[in-house]
């Protein structure tokens, strides 16, 4: 479930006392309730479902998780270790 | 598409299934609770290129799949009224209950009408007075939010044509459901990341010390999944049983406290029937006393329900993954999306439906 | 062939011997309308039976015809519209009408020559709407180079469909040596897509009620005609099957291909072309771009030695100028579409199921 998808605040109003933000998706953009994003501010990038944000997405964790990716293996890699040990592998905190 | 296409990278993936199969020395079973994780795995062929002593088992996160057969012969009842207006999400309108379904119902006369989002029932109420608009508001927690919101807003403008057929389900009552069974083959979960996104991460700290199983907050695209599964395999070779975020970008701990606030005075935990499982105690949200009024199973009689399973339908077995959706007879056979016999094969994140829609060539030349 | 016993004039659905999926539904469903598996059951079995066709003939988008007074082969077709809203971004159901029929006669080599329109119309309509669409149905024929010759006007009570229904029938004459169909389909040949896919189908559900988003999308509605004919002279012989992309999408197109050819066929999810703003619009509400319909795309399948010169001819023709080549006919899997994904793996396309439903999950 819970299909979420990312995109970035363009423009905040209110309707009728209900904060609302034109979100652009990449190419199109869609009206969405930003009730559950009071500090969100426009050039924020947030993750809607069903016609509401239900959180800012936070562009350094996002880095940080590639980078993490981008390096799995890369210690491996320098000490030489052999594929298919089993061995530990590198660069992981919970 | 910022935030998608990164988390997309085919050269990154392969890092991380080469991790994955150095790392692992031995058999490891995974769930991942959310249908939409099991819709992106079973569409990139995730199951597909792990190593084979990795077994992925299907949840039940499919809240379309999960939704008591008489809420939904309920809804139908409401549906088929000429004085309604019934407003769904798309997932919900080929859902078989006992006797029909939303399409049929439509197709004999029933307004029945897709919304994207809740809210859009309310507009719909708005301009329609004469008529009493119905939504089902089904799903987990990550849906709850907007259920409420449209709730309190149709209070706000003093609707009395809006009412909701509420049907929640919630994650962790779920897990510990399936980690007490005696029988159990899950070696580790992934959390559901949106739900958690809503929800926070502190509910899973009880089940992680419980049944000592780790728990790792999942996302949805490949790279995502596969960072879930790589942590979560770490921790079993490892010997340890620990809740990790691997989705930090879109959950934090505490999770979103303004919504979490409006799901507290909207609405009630109860029991809930999971369909194909069983009453899981405590494990539904209900409508509040409090907005009682607006709630549709209040303002509608709805007796005579004849609520009766197909009872050829193995789709419980499946969402608590003691089966995969192959090894059902009726699988591919008497059972298909054009002719569903049980929830999982309708909603497009059903295991069945997602092994039926992809179906891995081997799992074709198996039917 | 299907048995059916004949009871007062009224056909019996219980003596019909091939599984019947009609019996689930009693009545018509609106997926019975879009293109995928309702679809081509409906005409499997009802429509075809009772028409007294043949089961081992391949669909096709239009059918070919021996003049009984010889000559050319011709090429004849008709289709229906019913979308709603009737004018949309970049068009209006009048062009759809023209080149719907107009693509269908193109795929079989045939050079359409002229159309019968027939409008239901619904009481109420406004002039001005009927003006604009029949304006655009004139110069839709003007660039298609076909004839708007024979027609019929109906007028119904008011049904909220949107005002009107038109219904387009043609004709048009298939050169000698030109012949396609998914029985000239063999394994090896090379599968093209002349253009992005998407459009049409993410443009109108922009202005579904309750789905409503702004973007810049617009209708890819053209006569393909003309690109036609420039792939059939680039390599005489070589073009073995074309289909034009409608409702179904480009999924719904290779299954067909693939059942009819009764041949495998294999595709890179990352070669087919998706604008930028269809996948978004996709996104978030949880459809599949390859289920969404096209009125200006074609797939070719052409015979590899073949393909880069086909190609080329495409690409210099403004309505295939961003083609591909997207996959390959394979001698495995009969009758079953597999894509390779981004990450590598392998997954089955199947025809969507009948209308194309945004979800949550």
């Amino acid at each position: 479930m819970c299909l979420g998808v990312p995109g970035r605040i363009v423009e905040i109003h209110d309707d009728r006392g209900t904060a609302m933000a034109s979100i652009d998706f990449g190419g199109i953009s869609k009206e969405v309730c930003l009730a559950y994003l009071p500090e969100a501010e426009v050039g924020d990038y947030a993750l809607v479902h069903v016609g509401f944000a239900i959180t800012r997405i936070d562009e350094a964790s996002a880095l940080e998780t590639l980078e993490l990716i981008n390096s799995i293996g890369n210690l491996a890699e320098e000490l030489g270790a052999e594929p298919g040990t089993g061995a530990s592998p590198s660069g992981v905190q919970p | 598409m910022r935030y998608l296409d990164e988390f997309n990278d085919p050269a990154l993936a392969r890092r991380q299934f080469d991790a994955i199969a150095e790392l692992v020395t031995r058999p490891w079973a995974l769930m991942e609770v959310c249908g939409g994780q099991t819709h992106s795995i079973v569409r990139n062929g995730i199951d597909q290129l792990l190593p084979d002593e990795v077994r992925l088992i299907h949840g039940p996160g499919c809240p379309v799949c999960v939704t008591p057969l008489e809420m939904i012969d309920k809804a139908l009842a409401i549906a088929a009224r000429d004085d309604t207006i019934f407003c769904s999400f798309g997932d919900m309108l080929r859902v078989p209950g006992s006797h029909d379904d939303l399409f049929r119902i439509r197709s004999n006369g029933g307004d029945v009408r897709v919304v994207y989002s809740p809210l859009d029932a309310v507009r719909i109420a708005e301009a329609n007075p004469d008529k009493q608009v119905v939504f089902f508001g089904i799903g987990f927690e990550t849906t709850a939010p907007a259920n409420a919101m449209t709730v309190v807003e149709a209070r706000r403008r003093s609707l009395t044509n809006f009412s909701m057929l509420v049907s929640h389900v919630l994650v962790p009552p779920a897990i510990a459901a399936i980690a007490s069974a005696p029988d159990s083959l899950v070696d580790a979960y992934l959390a559901a990341g949106h739900v958690c996104t809503v929800m926070g991460t502190e509910e899973y700290d009880p089940l992680v010390a419980r049944f000592g199983v780790p728990i790792v907050v999942t996302g949805f695209e490949p790279l995502d999944v596969l960072e879930g599964i790589r942590r979560a395999l770490i921790q079993l070779e490892e010997g340890r049983a620990e809740l990790e975020n691997a989705y930090p970008r879109a959950v934090a701990r505490t999770g979103n406290l303004a919504a979490q606030k409006v799901l507290a005075d909207v609405f009630e935990v109860c029991d809930r029937a999971w369909r194909g499982i069983g009453v899981i105690p405590q494990s539904g949200w209900r409508l509040s006393e409090a907005y009682r009024d607006l709630d549709a199973e209040y303002r509608f009689e709805v007796d005579d329900l004849h609520v009766e399973e197909s009872p050829l339908c193995r789709s419980g077995e499946v969402l608590q993954g003691r089966i995969r959706p192959n090894q059902c007879e009726q699988f591919g056979i008497t059972c298909t999306p054009r002719r569903p016999l049980g929830a999982t094969m309708v909603s497009s994140e059903g295991a069945c439906a997602a092994y039926y829609q992809y179906r891995r060539l081997d799992v074709l030349q198996e039917v | 062939m299907v048995d059916h016993v004949e009871v007062d004039g009224t056909v019996d659905p219980a003596a019909w011997s091939c599984p019947m999926p009609l019996r689930d539904h009693p009545r018509i469903v609106t997926g019975h309308g879009g293109g995928g598996r309702l679809s081509q059951e409906l005409i499997e079995h009802l429509f075809r039976p009772a028409f007294g066709g043949a089961t081992d003939d391949p669909s096709h988008d239009s059918v070919v015809l021996e003049m009984p007074t010889g000559g050319d082969r011709l090429a004849f077709s008709t289709d229906s519209y019913v979308v709603t809203p009737v004018v949309f971004p970049g068009g209006t159901i009048g062009d759809l009408a023209v080149n719907g029929t107009v693509n269908d006669l193109a795929m079989s080599g045939a050079i359409p020559s002229a159309l019968s329109v027939a409008f239901i119309l619904e009481e109420g309509l406004e002039l001005a709407t009927l003006g604009l669409i029949a304006e655009s149905m004139g110069r839709a024929a003007e660039v298609a180079g076909v004839r708007l010759v024979t027609g019929d006007t109906k007028v119904v009570e008011e049904r909220d469909r949107g005002g009107l229904t038109i219904t387009t029938a043609g004709f048009g004459a298939i050169a000698e040596g030109v012949s396609l169909g998914p029985r000239q389909v063999r394994p090896g040949d090379r599968i093209l897509l002349s253009g992005p896919i998407g459009e049409h189908g993410m443009a109108i559900m922009s202005l579904r009620e309750g789905l409503e988003f702004a973007s810049e999308l617009r209708t890819d509605s053209a006569p393909l005609t003309g690109l036609v004919q420039a792939m059939l002279a680039a390599a005489p012989g070589a073009v073995h099957a074309l289909r034009d992309a409608t409702r179904g999408g480009f999924a719904a197109v290779l299954c067909e291909l693939a059942e009819g050819a009764k041949t495998g066929l294999e595709y890179d999810e990352r070669a087919v072309p998706v604008p930028e703003a269809v996948a978004s619009a996709c996104s978030f509400l949880g459809l599949d771009p390859t289920h969404v319909a096209n009125e200006g795309k074609l797939v070719a399948v052409v015979a590899p030695e073949h393909a880069e010169t086909v190609l080329e001819a495409m690409r210099a023709h403004p309505h295939g100028r961003d083609a591909v080549l997207v996959g390959e006919v394979v001698d495995e899997h009969h009758g079953i579409v597999v894509a390779r994904t981004g990450l590598g793996a392998k997954r089955v396309v199947d025809l969507p199921l009948g209308e194309q439903l945004p979800r949550i999950c």
